[in-house]
């Protein structure tokens, strides 16, 4: 029992749940009908559910999407990405440009989401080459697609943001008629459930963390570390292929300046805030998405308190300094060691 | 360890001369790079780049970025990374001016006002990020979170200065004697330079004595480029990375005061993105992310090269706003591509083609010394 408390005390999944669970509690405490879900019936005649709990879990799809691919990029490379942001906005581009060129039917949503996804993939492979074959940090390799990403995106549109309005998209942006659940929050099960399917049944997380922790002996047992750290970056351009696609269809236009802003920082936050290193390594797709979900709640709590929008960000930032701190070793040692002296304590006494 | 194979060499006694660090061979290609640039844009382009003033402006309208680029610079080197930079900036002149506006603040208070925030700002991450062990790149981003936060908490509207003393001081020009251009009635104007500048240089300078000269310096050098080894050699890894951190935070609370000095207002819109270029400046100056490597005249320069190619590309026509941050892209591009290759080359004894002689030799003798080093890192 003791050494099942022990384990799960030293497990990266104890600070950031413990952070969830005091969220949930504040909110609790603060108003009791914050987590209520209610089912009404939307704009469009359809029975839906709505309440902040249905909010947070699907304003937080992109965020949560792209949390799962950086956490891999961030395991086998040992940097982040910070063009995630930009590369959203071009594969979002594409996505509108393909859409308007067309008719809008379901083959064509398709043709168009494969379209954003190869586009999303080559800058993916751009980036890899960059830091698996040039051997540069991901952070400056992916500084050059950060600066001119949204302007790729900018001249793809012509300078202009335009609009895309489709029934179809509405569905895929908000509910499908029938199913009360929002359809991004299925669209985020189905990629998890995938996700962890290809983890579970390849070899692909085991390399990554080969990779990650020790890349010269990764080598040497024979896995092709440049090629894992290349997939790394493929898999993150489906994922941001998945997030910009999303966002467009929720807002049903494409804004190159506005589109998933900053949303790199919030991902590598994500990422940290579930327990992982962001030296790579050893890494917890659980973590990540709980460290994402944390984030919007965080957000959804800050806005329910009525912050001003812009001022959002000084209180966001206290947050993750105290889950940050919490979750640092040396801090999770020394809580430790005194939590070891209050217990041995009085039966040192008893000896004596 | 092999970053520093051209130092720790053995050479032959024949040969005096020693082999180029990896440090100033960057440094050399940066410089040359600018000044290359340069004349290409003056004889092709003429009118404005001939005008010194021109070349002074740019002096002018970046010496804030110049000074946070220098602080980022000297955590960069140390193996760190601080994005909080343009924040602090934002922050520092969106504070000054409610003090100055509106509690009747004298100018010296508001100087140590920035000052005292920049500390602040650099104390605490520096604490969390060397003795907590916490990733620099998280506390630096949520320092930025917080700094840009605040300015709105401060005040809500963007504001500008009305003090008249500050006015004074910001209206300062100091005209250089000997250079400047004929206006169009054909009268003589001297080219100027604000006092932002003046600070930049001196910073500038001053960092670069003390990376050079004194011991906290040459120990960003070592924990940059081998935190280990830097530990047995006894340096205190921690409080060196501590300091770096300090230091950074103080001069972006100066960055934030210069760039008050240029434009005397305050606003949550100020700086932006600032860290990303300064980031940019500093790599297209020589600098390492890994650490170790790196000098803060050639994020000078670094900086000077990244807004040249803003006026070229501004100048040869391309005024859709979208050419100037592809060009920013593809700059970096070359030069992170130019760094890696001239690195790997080196690296593996090479170079041979363009120093021949001496680098041969050089390799030959240090390829046994040095390589089980490699295993350290």
């Amino acid at each position: 029992m003791a050494n099942g408390l022990k384990k799960l005390a030293r497990s990266q999944l104890v600070v950031p749940l413990l952070a969830l669970f005091l969220l949930i509690v504040f909110n609790l405490i603060r108003d009791v009908g914050f987590f209520s879900i209610t089912l009404t019936t939307n704009n469009d005649g359809n029975t839906v559910l709505s309440g902040n709990i249905i909010s947070i879990l699907n304003g937080a799809s992109e965020l949560v999407i792209l949390a799962i691919g950086m956490t891999l990029v961030t395991a086998s490379s040992r940097g982040q990405d910070i063009s995630v942001g930009a590369a959203a906005a071009i594969a979002g581009s594409i996505f509108v440009s393909v859409l308007r060129a067309n008719q809008i039917t379901i083959p064509i949503i398709l043709v168009a989401f494969l379209a954003s996804c190869i586009v999303a993939i080559l800058f993916g492979v751009f980036n890899g080459t960059l830091v698996a074959a040039f051997k540069i940090q991901p952070m400056i390799a992916t500084l050059i697609l950060f600066s001119a990403g949204r302007s790729i995106a900018y001249w793809i549109n012509g300078g202009a943001t335009p609009t895309v309005s489709s029934p179809l998209l509405v569905n895929i942006g908000s509910f499908i008629p029938g199913i009360p659940i929002p359809t991004p929050i299925i669209i985020i099960i189905v990629c998890g459930v995938l996700i962890w399917l290809v983890l579970r049944f390849t070899n692909l997380g085991l390399y990554t963390q080969a990779v990650g922790i020790n890349e010269r002996s990764a080598r040497l047992n024979g896995i092709n570390a440049a090629w894992i750290k290349l997939l790394s970056f493929m898999i993150l351009g489906i994922c941001v292929a998945i997030a910009g696609c999303i966002k467009v269809c929720r807002i049903g236009l494409i804004n190159h300046e506005t589109l998933l802003l900053d949303v790199e920082m919030d991902a590598i936050l994500a990422v940290a805030i579930g327990g992982n290193s962001l030296g790579g390594g050893k890494f917890s797709l659980i973590g990540s998405v709980i460290g994402a979900y944390i984030i919007q709640a965080l957000t959804v709590t800050l806005y329910a308190m009525k912050v001003p929008s812009t001022a959002v960000k000084a209180y966001k930032a206290i947050v993750i300094i105290a889950i940050v701190i919490l979750s640092s070793p040396i801090v999770k040692e020394y809580a430790l060691q005194l939590r070891d002296q209050l217990i041995k304590k009085p039966t040192k006494i008893t000896e004596n | 360890m092999t970053k520093n194979r051209g130092l720790i060499a053995g050479i032959p006694e024949k040969k005096r001369r020693e082999p180029i660090s990896n440090t100033s061979l960057l440094l050399r290609i940066t410089i040359c790079t600018f000044i290359g640039m340069y004349v290409l844009a003056m004889l092709v382009w003429g009118r404005g780049f001939l005008n010194p003033q021109q070349f002074l402006d740019l002096f002018n309208n970046n010496a804030f970025l110049i000074v946070i680029a220098c602080g980022l610079t000297i955590v960069m080197m140390a193996g760190g990374i601080d994005i909080s930079g343009g924040g602090i900036t934002a922050l520092v002149t969106m504070v000054c001016i409610v003090y100055l506006d509106d509690h009747g603040g004298s100018v010296p208070g508001s100087l140590c006002l920035a000052l005292g925030i920049g500390i602040a700002f650099g104390l605490v991450q520096g604490i969390l990020i060397s003795y907590l062990d916490i990733q620099p790149f998280i506390v630096t981003l949520a320092g930025m979170f917080f700094a840009k936060g605040m300015i709105t908490i401060v005040s809500a509207v963007p504001r500008t200065a009305a003090q008249e003393t500050f006015l004074a001081l910001k209206q300062f020009r100091f005209e250089i004697p000997g250079i400047g251009y004929y206006g169009k009635t054909g009268n003589f104007i001297p080219a100027k330079i604000e006092l932002g500048v003046i600070v930049a240089i001196a910073i500038v300078l001053a960092i670069a004595v003390i990376l050079k000269w004194t011991r906290f310096g040459r120990n960003l050098y070592a924990v940059g480029g081998n935190k280990q080894s830097a530990l047995m050699l006894g340096i205190n890894v921690k409080r060196t990375k501590f300091y770096s951190y300090l230091l950074a935070g103080l001069l972006s609370g100066i960055g934030g005061y210069v760039y008050l000095l240029h434009t005397g207002a305050g606003d949550a819109a100020n700086a932006t993105a600032a860290e990303i270029q300064a980031i940019a400046s500093a790599i297209i100056g020589g600098t390492l992310l890994t650490g170790g490597v790196g000098s803060v005249i050639g994020t000078l320069f670094g900086v000077l090269i990244l807004k040249t190619i803003t006026s070229i590309v501004v100048t040869s026509g391309l005024r859709e706003p979208y050419w100037q941050s592809i060009t920013t892209g593809l700059m970096l591009c070359f030069f992170i591509l130019l760094q890696s290759v001239v690195l790997a080359l080196r690296e593996k004894g090479g170079f041979k083609l363009q120093l021949p002689e001496w680098m041969k030799l050089k390799s030959k003798k240090s390829g046994t010394d040095i390589t089980p080093g490699k295993d350290l890192t």
